[in-house]
């Protein structure tokens, strides 16, 4: 009996420590939103207030009048990377798990190695390559050098995955005539919907997050993404910080609501990318 | 090679043509069972035409137009016609004795293995205590993982008013304890610390996630067999988990030095690598070059770009070669 008072009182222990880890790791989260609900007048005021008690929207208004095209923008880039994504990493994933191509393992390791390669040498690259063809400033433009962050990546879950897929099913879809298009269409695509669930959320998280492709390729357009909204925020008005956080804290409610609603999608996708299996 | 020889061979090893559409001859009786058939062979590689384009266009060709970027001689205008004359490696004798070399590699370096070290070392904590059984754990390891979701340029942003001079929290902080203000962001000895401090609070997320499915795979009838024999918390720390947690850690540090290795938003945002270079790295300096300027130097920092790939890839071969070790021994 007291022994597991004793063990429900560690529990408790623990639980505590837990939370007021969880909330240092947090805190400049919290931060962001009590900035973002700072009246103008507070802003300087040493020390600032610890909670917004003389909270205001001011901040969000300005953002609304100000950055709705930038995360439209944002938001169909990030749809059209998924798109380009899932369209091209799906197949050879499944080329790659099941049809054993020559020259495969040659390819892997090329993915493998194209996730190392810093951004900005990417970005030169493309930037010189625009330039000459006229994508610069562009939404398809700026939407495949965004779907360069992701593809790698996308190959080797869907390989990881498809290859958990029995040998048999495939087998028995062979002997009733279907073809490996039909197969992959009918039996493999619909089998790997938590991968492609996987791929999507992180596909569209970095094409969202972006920064460096959307400064060097997309800045000073018609279309710019979110990123760039922040950042010529800071750039420009250096006074209005509830403004700017607010604009930080639209930009961060995909990464919000893919942690409430596919936090084990993201947990799967962070480890497979690092430790296969 | 002749055909025969290719279809004998095991299947698995790295080939770097596709084979062409011959009849395969009949092999020998034990191969049977792991022999490719060209009609999978073709499928196969119609399937993996896309990304095979894809990866020669806008993988292969950037990095060529990069490397063809360094070698020559380009200025506004024949950036755009496209008839920079050919300097072979002067670009990187420039980019070698230009002043900023030095420090930049220095702060690469020390932003880099100071960031993996701590990184590592609160994960690798963190995951620990996350690893014990307790009410709403799993919950707030979920939290954890914010810091990593947000966008690089809210945590940037978040951070620069944190540790702004006159009105940010930090100080205001330090100053409630009696510490004079610190001027985080524009004092050259204290910028490189700032970027460090901000980095590491976006990198732990990713070594507690990985970390912590290390630990998970240690079978605990270990840690009750230790724990009988009178082994306390911390020598079943240092004599089980560490030992066995060595292939993800392994994994994990080698994977975090090629991230931060390339590591641009967060100082770029915070810094711009100032004041006076005291936050300047490689990632910083090659966008300072190709983009920060009004005149762009695209070959120089193109130049400065190729030294971070090499750097990058030599890494990365590493990684790559650990991984496959791990993977034949398992």
């Amino acid at each position: 009996m007291s022994r597991t008072h004793a063990r429900t009182k560690t529990t408790w222990f623990k639980t505590t420590i837990g939370v007021v880890l969880t909330a240092v790791m947090l805190f400049p989260v919290y931060w962001m939103l009590n900035v973002s609900l700072t009246r103008d007048t507070d802003m300087r005021k040493s020390p600032p207030d610890l909670l917004p008690l003389h909270g205001t929207l001011t901040g969000y208004r300005t953002v609304l009048d100000d950055q709705l095209p930038y995360l439209e923008t944002s938001l169909v880039i990030g749809l059209g990377t998924v798109a380009l994504t899932v369209a091209l990493a799906a197949p050879a994933g499944y080329a790659l798990a099941k049809l054993r191509p020559r020259g495969g393992r040659v390819l892997s390791f090329v993915l493998l190695a194209a996730q190392m390669i810093p951004g900005i040498i990417m970005a030169m690259g493309f930037y010189a390559i625009y330039l000459q063809l006229g994508l610069l400033r562009t939404v398809p433009g700026l939407i495949v050098a965004d779907s360069t962050l992701a593809v790698p990546f996308a190959v080797l879950i869907f390989t990881a995955f498809m290859s958990g897929i029995p040998g048999e099913l495939l087998q028995a879809a062979r002997t009733d005539g279907a073809g490996p298009l039909r197969t992959f269409w009918s039996i493999v695509m619909p089998m790997s919907r938590n991968a492609v669930v996987t791929v999507s959320l992180f596909a569209f998280l970095w094409s969202w997050s972006d920064f460096v492709f959307a400064s060097t390729l997309s800045n000073g357009g018609a279309h710019e993404p979110i990123t760039l909204g922040i950042y010529h925020y800071i750039g420009n008005n250096n006074q209005q910080w509830n403004a700017i956080m607010a604009t930080a804290v639209l930009a961060s409610l995909p990464a919000a609501v893919i942690l409430v609603l596919a936090q084990r999608y993201v947990a799967a996708g962070v480890t497979a990318g690092a430790v296969k299996d | 090679m002749t055909p025969m020889n290719q279809t004998t061979h095991p299947p698995d090893l790295p080939r770097p043509t596709p084979v062409p559409a011959e009849p395969a001859p009949t092999p020998p009786p034990g191969a049977k069972k792991r022999r490719r058939p060209a009609s999978t062979q073709w499928a196969a590689w119609a399937f993996l035409a896309p990304v095979t384009v894809y990866l020669v266009l806008f993988y292969a060709y950037p990095l060529y137009r990069n490397l063809d970027l360094s070698l020559r001689n380009y200025t506004v205008r024949s950036f755009v016609q496209g008839n920079a004359p050919f300097t072979g490696l002067k670009n990187y004798r420039t980019v070698l004795d230009d002043p900023t070399f030095a420090p930049a590699l220095l702060h690469t370096a020390v932003f880099t293995f100071v960031c993996l070290a701590f990184q590592y070392a609160i994960g690798l904590a963190l995951a620990v205590f996350f690893n014990q059984h307790f009410r709403l754990a799993a919950t707030l390891r979920a939290l954890f993982l914010v810091p990593w979701l947000l966008p690089l340029i809210v945590s940037a942003s978040t951070w620069s008013w944190m540790l702004n001079s006159d009105s940010g929290i930090v100080n205001a902080a330090l100053h409630a304890v009696g510490v004079d203000p610190v001027n985080w962001l524009t004092s050259p000895s204290w910028s490189l610390t700032s970027v460090i401090i901000a980095n590491i609070w976006i990198g732990v997320p990713f070594n507690l996630v990985v970390l912590y499915s290390g630990l998970q795979s240690i079978p605990s009838g270990l840690y009750e067999a230790a724990a009988l024999d009178g082994a306390n918390a911390w020598q079943r720390f240092w004599r089980i988990t560490f030992p066995l947690l060595r292939p993800v850690s392994a994994i994990t540090l080698l994977l975090g030095l090629i991230y931060t290795l390339k590591v641009l938003d967060i100082i770029w945002i915070m810094t711009k690598g100032g004041p006076a270079d005291a936050s300047t790295t490689f990632a910083t300096w090659s966008y300072q070059l190709g983009f920060g300027n009004m005149l762009p130097a695209f070959g120089p920092g193109a130049a400065v770009g190729n030294l971070l790939v090499v750097a990058a890839l030599v890494f990365g071969l590493v990684y790559i070669r650990v991984q496959r070790r791990q993977e034949a021994l398992s």
